[in-house]
This record gives structure tokens, C-alpha cells and sequence, in this order.
């Protein structure tokens, strides 16, 4: 069974007048990994807000681990994002005054069948953050007073625990150097293999595809409509 | 974890948020202690005179007679004749009476003129008798009792002599018949504490040698053959009545109203001070208003604070928003942390009120007689409290709206 299905999708952005994407079809297999090529202002992070829920398709189906999104209110795609979705951003990814451990935890506050599936939720945490290179003693650690390229290690923590079956990443390693890309896609390709959870990735960079199981143009699966300036 | 998370929240953003907590923080002691003012005010002002039944003087306000008797305030129009005294005295009802004369003053404070059964008689603070905090009740006909400001402003101490003057602020003085100070009342809280005690025959002594408001020419009549003569008074200002049953009150009072030889008046004194503290309680209602929109303006001044951090804080909301949360919780977070200041600044009010009251209160007792209690919150200031956190919350609904509309518009796509 696939882990996202989309279909016959269309969505224009309310206010913004003119602006709307639809796309007619696009899959993915669930453990597969995805690079979802793009040019800012390509429709990415609208497709990526679809497929999580925080905003509603206006026509078609979203379906994300066998669940369309369409038939669900918003309390409950709130829900299904908490419990079958990892994010990670961009940078800026944690709440700055929280711990390392906090932010790790924080999506399983709203998510109680991955809390349970995290069994020992904090011991989790910190095997994770081993696991992702992050020094001993991490956990307790302020987030605003780690680098860069160490949030967003944390982020990908975060993303895992309670290993939910999707996870989505919006240019993860845009923020950081190309030394720090390598490794830090080395580390969270390890993860996520050792999981066994789909990875979609969005990028503008083509170099990163090779690491995927696919390379997917979003102009290819994707038209957008924006009013002319 | 939300509530840790949103206490880690605020204290990221330390410095606006402990200017808010500050500003609610004065404005909630401001409030309590107007209340508090008031309610002290209120209670010192009807302990002023307790255990008389009656006062007596002559016709007018029922306002104006308490203002005089008992506040020292205004003068009266006109004075009770002896021998109306006298027969009032006489009436089966009456269980003791105590003649005030009024009408001279000793530099800024009032002379009045009484017997020795004043200080048996006179109760404050329920049921609290006067006491002499040094010397002895005069005893001799130029001996004077002086009230605890009187000695403290004047800086007199038992001995002394001090010489009366004619009428208020008056610069003709008794200067032929000065007075021995023979004891010093203890402090009060209540008019007495700024009159000058002198004995009924005494103000008759005084004025031996006068006529019409000046002083004969010439005339110095010796204290020697003052004391000889008779110095029974023609006419008092005022007296104190105690009844012997507290049921006779009313016929006494109406005995005295409708006394055939002369228009008097009888009032009660809690209901003539009740009549005053409405005239009086309006000014401390207004003051209570007023700190009343301080703290409304307080919390108007919290709003604007979470309003001015919604745009830096939308990461954080999109971060909350992409982990699941729904924009309810955002909503809750917003009002959580409304209610959080608002309780911790609630509370850090009345901290700063009983600090307050520790350091005002012998101050505030010494100065104007004011006792404020320093007692547990009373019920009415723990509602307070309530009200101020509830009314926090509301406000914070305002910006709170909007963080929960900005998150359902946003979604996840917040670039900052």
C-alpha cells in the first residue's frame, strides 16, 4: 500500500488571488525515498502543507498512510500529522528556550499511539541523539545554544521518534555548508533506513539525488497558476 | 510539559514579560490597598465613638452635630442652656451624661471643656477606654488633659504650661489664666488625640474677666478669687448621653427632640456617622474606580505585549502547528500564558501590599489615626485576584484570536 497518494488535487490559496496548484496524480511507496526537486515559489511548500494537513485541498484526494486527508476534520488531520508524520524545516526548526529533550519530545505530546509506540520515550530520545553524532549530555542542553547544523541533527530526532511511517523534509540542509550536507545526510539516510520509514525531501539541489530512490521534478507532477505581475 | 514549555516561553522573553508582570503587579496592589484604605478608613471612622447612646446639642443637622461634638470639625450654632442640661440629666433613662463645651482652642487644636466622667465614658475601637500614657486626669481647676498629637506636635510634656486662646485661630489669648498640662492621653486614632482637655469650670474661669469676645480693660481678676467664685457654666455645647437600657433610646430620643423649653437635637452616633460616611465614602469610591481602570489598563498594557510578540513567536507557533498541535492549543498556549502573568503579577501585588502595609502601617496610625489590619486576604481580596487572572485571560483572547487565525493561514510555510 502506498504512503501518500495523491490524486486529482487541486488548491488555491485563499486572499492570494490566482495562485492554485493541482496535481493529477502522484504515489509513493511506503519505505521509499523521494527527492522532490523545485525552484522556490514552485509549489513545494504548498504540496508539503497538503500533505500535512495544515491546510485543505479543495478538490481530490490526499491520502497519507491510507487515510484521506479530505474526510477528516481539522482536529483529526491535526491529529493524523501528529501521529503518522515527522517534520523537519528548513532551519529554525526548535523552540529556542526549550531543552533538546523537549523539543525531541514535543510531537508525541499530541500523538499518543506514537508516545506508545517511543515505549521509553526519553530513552529514545537519547539513543537517537547518539545515534545522529549529537555530544553526550545534549538532552538538557537549551536548543538555541546548539549550532546550526546540530539543530538540525535534533530536528531529525524529532522527526523519528515513535517512528512514524512518513517524513517530510523541507531543504534540511539548505542552512548548512557542504561538508556538514554529506554528513548530515549520511546520518539521517542511516536513520531512516534503520526505521524503515518513507522519506520525501524537498530541494533545489539536484547534486543531493543520487542518495534517493527517486528524483521526482515537481513541475513534472505539478502545474501552478500564478496571476501575472 | 505545555505549561513547562510555556513558563520557558516567557522566560526567554524575560525582560517584557517582567515589565508586564510589574505593571499588573503595582496596579493590583494599588487596588488592594485603596480597598484597603477604605475598608480601614471606613472602620476607623465608626470606631470613632462607641459606647455613647445618644449625642446632644442643639438643633441643626443631625451631620453637623456629630462634626462638631465628636469631629471637632465646625462650629456650633448655639449652645445648650444649663438648665436644660440639667434636666435632661434627671431623666429616669439617662444612666450617666457628659457635658462638651467647645469654643476655644489652644494654638491649632480645639479646647474642650468636660468633667472627669468624660474619661470613664468615652469608648473608641469598640469598646477601648481612654488611657494616660503619662500624669494623672486634672485635678485641680487650671490643670489640663491634653489628647496624644497635641504633645507630640507641640512637644509638651506633663508640667508644662500652656495658656488658651479665645475663639479659633484667635491671636487673643487667655494669657492671664495659664494651664498646667496634668496628663497625657495615649494615642487614639480619633479626635481626641488633637483636643486639649480642660475641666467645664475651667472654660468658665477663662472667660472671667471677658465680655462680647474681649477682654475687659483693666480687669485681671486674680486666680485666687477665681477659684472662690462660683464658675458653674451657663451653657454647654454638647453632651454624651448612656441610656440605661439600650431600649429607651429611641424615647429618650424623642423626649429630647421634642423638648418643650428649647429646640434640641439628640442623634445616634452610628447613625449620624453613617449619614457622614455617605457623604464622605463617594470620594473613596471614586479612588476606588480609578485604581480600578489602573488595572484594566494594565492588562490592556499585557495585551499589547502578547499582541507585539505574535509576529516573532509565529515560528514557534509553526513549530507547534507542524508537531501536531491543533490551533486550539495555540490558542490555549496564548491565553495560558495570559493567565500565567496575570496570576504571578496578581500575587506579586499583594506581596508588595503587605510590604506595603509593614512598612506604612505605624506611619499611617501615627499620622492620621488610620489603623489598617495586617491580616489573611480576606475574601473579597482573593476574588480580587481571581477577577484580575480571569480578566487577563479575556484580554489575552484578543491577541490569542489572531495567533489562531495567523496559524490555520500559515500552516507550516512560515519563513522567517
Amino acid at each position: 500500500m502506498p504512503i501518500l497518494t495523491l490524486k486529482d488535487v487541486r488548491f488555491r490559496w485563499p486572499g492570494r488571488r490566482g495562485f492554485s496548484l493541482s496535481i493529477p496524480g502522484f504515489d509513493m511507496a511506503a519505505g521509499e525515498t523521494i527527492l522532490l526537486l523545485g525552484e522556490s515559489g514552485s509549489g513545494k511548500s504548498t504540496l508539503l502543507s497538503l500533505v500535512c494537513g495544515t491546510i485543505a485541498a479543495d478538490a481530490g484526494m490526499v491520502r497519507v498512510a491510507g487515510t484521506d486527508l479530505a474526510t477528516l476534520s481539522g482536529r483529526h488531520r491535526d491529529r493524523l500529522r501528529a501521529e503518522r508524520i515527522g517534520v523537519i524545516f528548513q532551519q529554525f526548526n526548535l523552540l529556542p528556550f526549550g531543552t533538546v529533550a523537549d523539543n525531541i519530545l514535543l510531537p508525541l505530546r499530541f500523538a499518543p499511539d506514537r508516545k506508545r509506540r517511543a515505549t521509553d520515550a526519553r530513552d529514545t530520545a537519547g539513543s537517537l541523539c547518539r545515534a545522529l553524532g549529537l555530544p553526550d549530555g545534549v538532552m538538557a542542553a537549551k536548543a538555541a545554544t546548539l549550532s546550526v547544523g546540530q539543530q538540525q541533527r535534533v530536528a531529525v530526532a524529532r522527526a523519528l521518534i515513535g517512528q512514524p511511517p512518513l517524513i517530510v523534509a523541507d531543504e534540511p540542509t539548505s542552512a548548512l555548508d557542504a561538508g556538514s550536507q554529506a554528513a548530515f545526510l549520511d546520518l539521517m539516510f542511516a536513520q531512516v533506513a534503520a526505521a524503515g520509514t518513507s522519506l520525501l525531501m524537498v530541494s533545489h539541489d539536484p547534486r543531493l539525488g543520487e542518495r534517493f530512490d527517486r528524483v521526482v521534478r515537481i513541475e513534472d507532477i505539478a502545474t501552478v497558476e500564478r496571476p501575472a505581475v | 510539559m505545555i505549561l513547562r514549555l510555556a513558563i520557558a516561553s516567557l522566560g526567554a522573553r524575560a525582560l517584557t514579560v517582567a515589565m508586564t508582570i510589574l505593571a499588573i503587579a503595582l496596579s493590583v496592589a494599588l487596588f488592594l490597598g485603596v480597598e484597603k484604605v477604605r475598608t480601614g478608613a471606613k472602620a476607623s471612622f465608626a470606631d470613632t465613638i462607641s459606647g455613647t447612646d445618644l449625642i446632644v446639642g442643639a438643633r441643626s443637622g443631625s451631620v453637623q452635630l456629630l462634626l462638631y461634638s465628636v469631629f471637632r470639625i465646625g462650629n456650633a450654632t448655639n449652645n445648650v442652656t444649663w438648665d436644660s442640661y440639667l434636666d435632661i440629666a434627671s431623666q429616669p433613662q439617662v444612666d450617666w451624661i457628659v457635658p462638651i463645651s467647645l469654643g476655644d482652642s489652644h494654638r491649632q487644636f480645639r479646647v474642650m471643656g468636660t468633667t472627669t466622667a468624660f474619661f470613664d465614658r468615652y469608648r473608641y475601637r469598640q469598646d477601648r477606654a481612654l488611657q494616660m500614657s503619662d500624669g494623672v486626669v486634672m485635678d485641680d481647676l487650671f490643670d489640663t488633659v491634653i489628647g496624644a498629637d497635641v504633645a507630640a506636635t507641640l512637644g509638651y510634656a506633663v508640667g508644662d504650661p500652656i495658656v488658651v486662646a479665645h475663639g479659633l485661630a484667635s491671636f487673643t489669648e487667655h494669657a492671664d489664666q495659664p494651664f498646667r498640662i496634668s496628663g497625657i492621653l495615649a494615642k487614639t486614632g480619633t479626635p481626641v488625640d488633637r483636643t486639649v482637655v480642660v475641666s467645664l469650670e475651667a472654660i468658665e474661669a477663662i472667660h472671667v474677666d471677658w465680655q462680647g469676645g474681649a477682654q475687659i480693660p483693666g480687669r485681671a481678676t486674680p486666680p485666687d478669687t477665681i477659684r472662690a467664685m462660683d464658675l458653674q457654666p451657663s451653657a454647654i455645647t454638647a453632651a454624651l448621653i448612656g441610656v440605661q437600657s439600650p431600649l429607651q433610646t429611641f424615647a429618650l430620643q424623642r423626649a429630647i427632640n421634642e423638648y418643650p423649653e428649647e429646640p434640641l437635637l439628640a442623634v445616634l452616633p452610628g447613625v449620624a456617622l453613617q449619614e457622614l460616611w455617605a457623604i464622605v465614602g463617594i470620594a473613596e469610591t471614586a479612588l476606588l474606580g480609578v485604581s480600578a481602570m489602573v488595572v484594566v489598563t494594565a492588562l490592556i498594557g499585557m495585551m499589547a505585549t502578547i499582541f507585539s510578540s505574535l509576529n516573532e513567536r509565529r515560528r514557534e507557533m509553526a513549530i507547534f502547528r507542524a508537531m501536531g498541535a491543533r490551533p486550539a492549543t495555540i490558542l490555549g498556549l496564548l491565553v495560558l500564558e495570559a493567565m500565567l502573568m496575570a496570576a504571578i503579577g496578581a500575587t506579586l501585588g499583594m506581596a508588595l501590599l503587605y510590604i506595603g502595609l509593614l512598612i506604612l502601617q505605624p506611619v499611617l496610625d501615627g499620622a492620621f489615626g488610620l489603623w489598617l489590619p495586617i491580616e489573611a486576604p480576606t475574601m473579597r481580596e482573593v476574588w480580587t485576584m481571581v477577577g484580575v487572572v480571569g480578566a487577563g485571560a479575556l484580554v489575552s483572547l484578543v491577541p490569542a484570536i489572531r495567533a489562531y487565525r495567523l496559524s490555520l493561514a500559515d500552516g507550516m510555510t512560515v519563513k522567517t
